[in-house]
């Protein structure tokens, strides 16, 4: 199929994603990507588990972390990559409309998700726990900021795809670019389950 | 639209180079950039070796020789091999597989850009300051209290190149799996393919720990962070561990495309197809996975204990079996071969008993327990050049002769170029060998000097009149290259005349499109098969049509410059106050570039029938 075919809900295929030379190739790539990433948080949370414990003279992981925003921050996000998949189901379905609004509540979701990450940092850096305090501060912003770095990337990713394709609507050409957005997004969320459960849960244990 | 054979101007050609995202000018600027690289770090080999010619000299001073000494491992494996490797990839696998182009043009583009000025970003730091100081592997108790810019420099200029390595290799695993032309099975690729493909597969799994090791060397220096300082809770080892995870893998993504330009060598030069074809691929694999079991191995003397130090020398010494089957099949394949010594063979040949030596120590230094003895000296600067000049250069050297009629249409002299294989095969040997000796006689590496008196003095001045016979030799071929640049004769699709791949089976250098009809393979050695049945060409597997062409772009060196301001920004963001302003200014350049990217779309052009078939009328001999 050619890229700058005009379909209609009967044409279009169903998967939009592959049914283009460059969108099998963004497609693979974009997992291969991933790979790489998966490698990347492997080695940020193998540091922290390293040095999670070494917290020199600053507070330790008990006396900062509270489950109510934590818990929150995780349903937000979680909630939010359900919400990407509606949006991916309608993409298929040739719906462009009710895509934009699955997508329009993702990226509201990750939003407050992000906002809740960020007012939590200055809460710790207020209680003392600044990056500069011990190995385990510098490991722990280290590795949940690089995850909430890529959750900024992804909402302006989104945002910028939503925006720019908001009149022209579904083609071949934008359907693999918002199905890799929603790609990213998914694991930028499976990232957070692990640094729930690492970081934190296993953190206020102990 | 189209661009084709039509005259251009400096200025144009300039233009062109900057904004291309075709593969085969993308190798010349690989090539070229990876070449400059190359010869810098060979000034800066020359100036060790210079400086322990004899005892007590003092030719540089010790804080200077730290800093020549870090810079020539980090050039010549970052920026002249790993770029070279890229110029060869890049030259040949697309045509390999009978493709048109690689599965990501622009990212291709954006790759090279990357590492372009990630290298340049990381020498500006010899005229900022200073030059990192704390060897290539910069462990971090020493780069830590390396009191200049210089490790900043060495941090931030390979994160930059880095990406772009890593984008390369993404690029190369989809272009090898999605863009081969039909019938072109997976155990039909070349074993030059295959080595591209296990490589970039290593390269995408290598270089994220590399990645995160420098974001927290670069944390730890320039931002407070303490991963690696022990009075605030950080450990050192942990550098260690993630340098070496990546670095052990990187000497694989080296030497394996290096084994893949052999093959096609060697059974080119034999006439005869490669002995063992299957073998050579699962060889080739096996070595990929265990590549990753055995990075500890550069960490015996940390204090491991005797059980991981064991598991990891057995891992290592098991890599011996898949490149011994290498070493065999290669032989296989010359043997009962109507071999021809051109000067790509000559250096096929001697690669494999330098290799073997280097593999041989390779095993020595396994042995743990051993190994005590051989850390830190001299033995084991011996054994990794055997592997690296024995091995990377050599098909390096290798393959520039051999494709350099592809690329650029012309033959280098087949005179001078044995010249500089002698030269350099003899100086290689001369300069290495010796080292072995020295090292087991207790010379430490690293060392800026050494005493009269201790048996060195003429081990070291051996070694120092070999590193001049290859200088010589590098010479020659620079002359080489510009003779056949000024008065090479064009040639034409299969130079070399026993060609067996898809490579030769089109002009020299290869049109835009590189196929006017998509090859149909019907067998491992393409080409040759068809040849053998008396044709010409390719048997195509489509009609003549429109050819579809990704469009030019200057975004990939936007995004990389943006990249270059904003590691200068934030490198002086403690010293100066426009630091931070600049670093984001950069950053914004950088995303700004990405965002353009994503919204103007771009849908390439198209080629027409009638151009294709007037070009392919021009074009010699097809």
């Amino acid at each position: 199929m050619h890229v700058e075919e005009k379909l209609t809900p009967e044409t279009f295929p169903a998967e939009p994603e592959k049914a283009t030379l460059e969108g099998k190739n963004k497609f693979l790539g974009f997992w291969f990507f991933l790979g790489g990433e998966t490698v990347l948080f492997a080695s940020l949370f193998a540091t922290f588990l390293a040095l999670r414990d070494s917290v020199a003279n600053g507070p330790t992981a008990q006396e900062l972390f509270k489950m109510p925003i934590v818990f929150l921050a995780t349903m937000l996000l979680l909630t939010s990559s359900l919400t990407s998949v509606y949006a991916m189901h309608h993409m298929r379905n040739f719906d462009f409309k009710k895509m934009q609004l699955w997508l329009g509540i993702t990226v509201l979701l990750g939003a407050g998700f992000l906002a809740l990450e960020i007012y939590e940092f200055t809460e710790y850096v207020h209680e003392g726990f600044k990056f500069s305090t011990s190995a385990f501060s510098s490991s722990f912003y280290t590795l949940v900021g690089t995850h909430g770095g890529h959750v900024a990337f992804g909402l302006l990713w989104i945002l910028t795809l939503m925006v720019r394709n908001a009149k022209r609507g579904l083609n071949l050409y934008n359907a693999p670019k918002f199905y890799v957005a929603s790609l990213y997004w998914h694991f930028i969320d499976v990232v957070w389950v692990f640094i729930f459960t690492v970081v934190y849960l296993m953190g206020m244990v102990g | 639209m189209s661009t084709l054979a039509r005259k251009k101007g400096v200025g144009a050609v300039i233009w062109d180079y900057l904004t291309t995202v075709d593969h085969k000018k993308i190798a010349i600027l690989y090539l070229i950039a990876g070449g400059i690289f190359f010869l810098l770090g060979g000034l800066e080999a020359m100036i060790i070796r210079i400086q322990l010619a004899v005892p007590n000299n003092d030719f540089i001073s010790a804080g200077f020789y730290n800093e020549v000494l870090t810079m020539h491992g980090t050039t010549m494996i970052f920026l002249a091999a790993m770029p070279l490797v890229f110029a060869m990839m890049n030259a040949v696998v697309p045509i390999q597989i009978g493709a048109r182009d690689v599965a990501f043009p622009f990212l291709n583009a954006l790759g090279f850009w990357l590492f372009f000025f990630g290298g340049v970003f990381l020498n500006l730091s010899w005229f900022l300051g200073g030059a990192p100081d704390a060897g290539w592997t910069s462990y971090a108790s020493l780069s830590l209290a390396s009191p200049t810019h210089g490790i900043d420099f060495y941090v931030l200029g390979l994160q930059i190149s880095g990406f772009g390595t890593l984008i390369g290799g993404i690029n190369f695993l989809v272009t090898i799996i999605n863009m081969r032309a039909p019938g072109m099975t997976y155990m039909r690729m070349p074993m030059f393919t295959w080595a591209t493909f296990v490589t970039s597969a290593l390269i995408l799994f290598a270089f994220p720990p590399l990645t995160v090791g420098l974001i927290f060397m670069m944390m730890d220096r320039l931002f407070g962070g303490n991963f690696f300082d022990p009075a605030l809770g950080g450990n050192t080892i942990i550098w260690e561990h993630l340098f070496w995870i990546f670095g052990h893998p990187e000497v694989y993504i080296l030497v394996l495309p290096a084994f893949g330009i052999f093959s096609e060598i060697f059974a080119t030069f034999s006439r005869k197809r490669l002995f063992g074809y299957s073998s050579m691929v699962f060889a080739t694999v096996l070595i990929g996975f265990l590549g990753f079991m055995v990075w500890a191995h550069h960490m015996f003397t940390v204090g491991m204990g005797p059980i991981a130090n064991a598991i990891f020398a057995v891992a290592t010494m098991a890599i011996a079996v898949p490149t011994g089957i290498k070493i065999f099949n290669w032989l296989f394949t010359m043997w009962g071969g109507s071999i021809r010594f051109t000067t790509p063979m000559m250096y096929a040949v001697a690669f494999i008993p330098s290799f073997v030596i280097g593999g041989v120590t390779g095993v020595m230094n396994a042995t743990a327990a051993a190994d005590y003895q051989y850390h830190d000296s001299y033995f084991v600067v011996a054994h990794f050049h055997y592997v690296i000049v024995g091995g990377v250069v050599f098909a390096l050297l290798a393959g520039a002769h051999y494709w350099w009629p592809k690329m650029f249409g012309k033959m280098l002299d087949e005179k001078l170029g044995k010249v500089t294989f002698w030269l350099f095969f003899i100086g290689f040997h001369l300069t290495f060998f010796i080292q072995h000796f020295l090292g087991l006689m207790g010379m430490p590496r690293r060392v800026f000097t050494f005493l009269p008196g201790q048996g060195f003095e003429t081990g070291n001045m051996i070694s120092t009149i070999g590193a001049f016979f290859m200088a010589a030799g590098t010479i020659v071929l620079l002359a080489n290259v510009v003779i056949t640049t000024v008065k090479g004769k064009r040639v034409g699709n299969d130079p070399w005349e026993d060609g067996r791949t898809l490579e030769w089976a089109v002009s020299s250098p290869a049109p835009e499109y590189n196929f006017a009809q998509t090859p149909l393979v019907r067998g491992l050695d393409a080409y040759w098969i068809e040849k053998m049945e008396g044709k010409k060409g390719l048997t195509p597997a489509e009609p003549l049509g429109d050819i579809h062409m990704p469009n030019p772009s200057i975004l990939p060196f936007v995004i990389s410059l943006g990249l270059f301001v904003a590691a200068f920004g934030f490198l002086f963001h403690n010293d100066h106050a426009w630091g931070t302003p600049v670093g984001v200014v950069g950053l914004l350049i950088t995303l700004g570039a990405m965002f353009f990217r994503s919204i103007i779309d771009d849908h390439g052009f198209h080629i027409h029938k009638e151009e294709v078939m007037e070009a392919e009328k021009k074009g010699a001999g097809a």
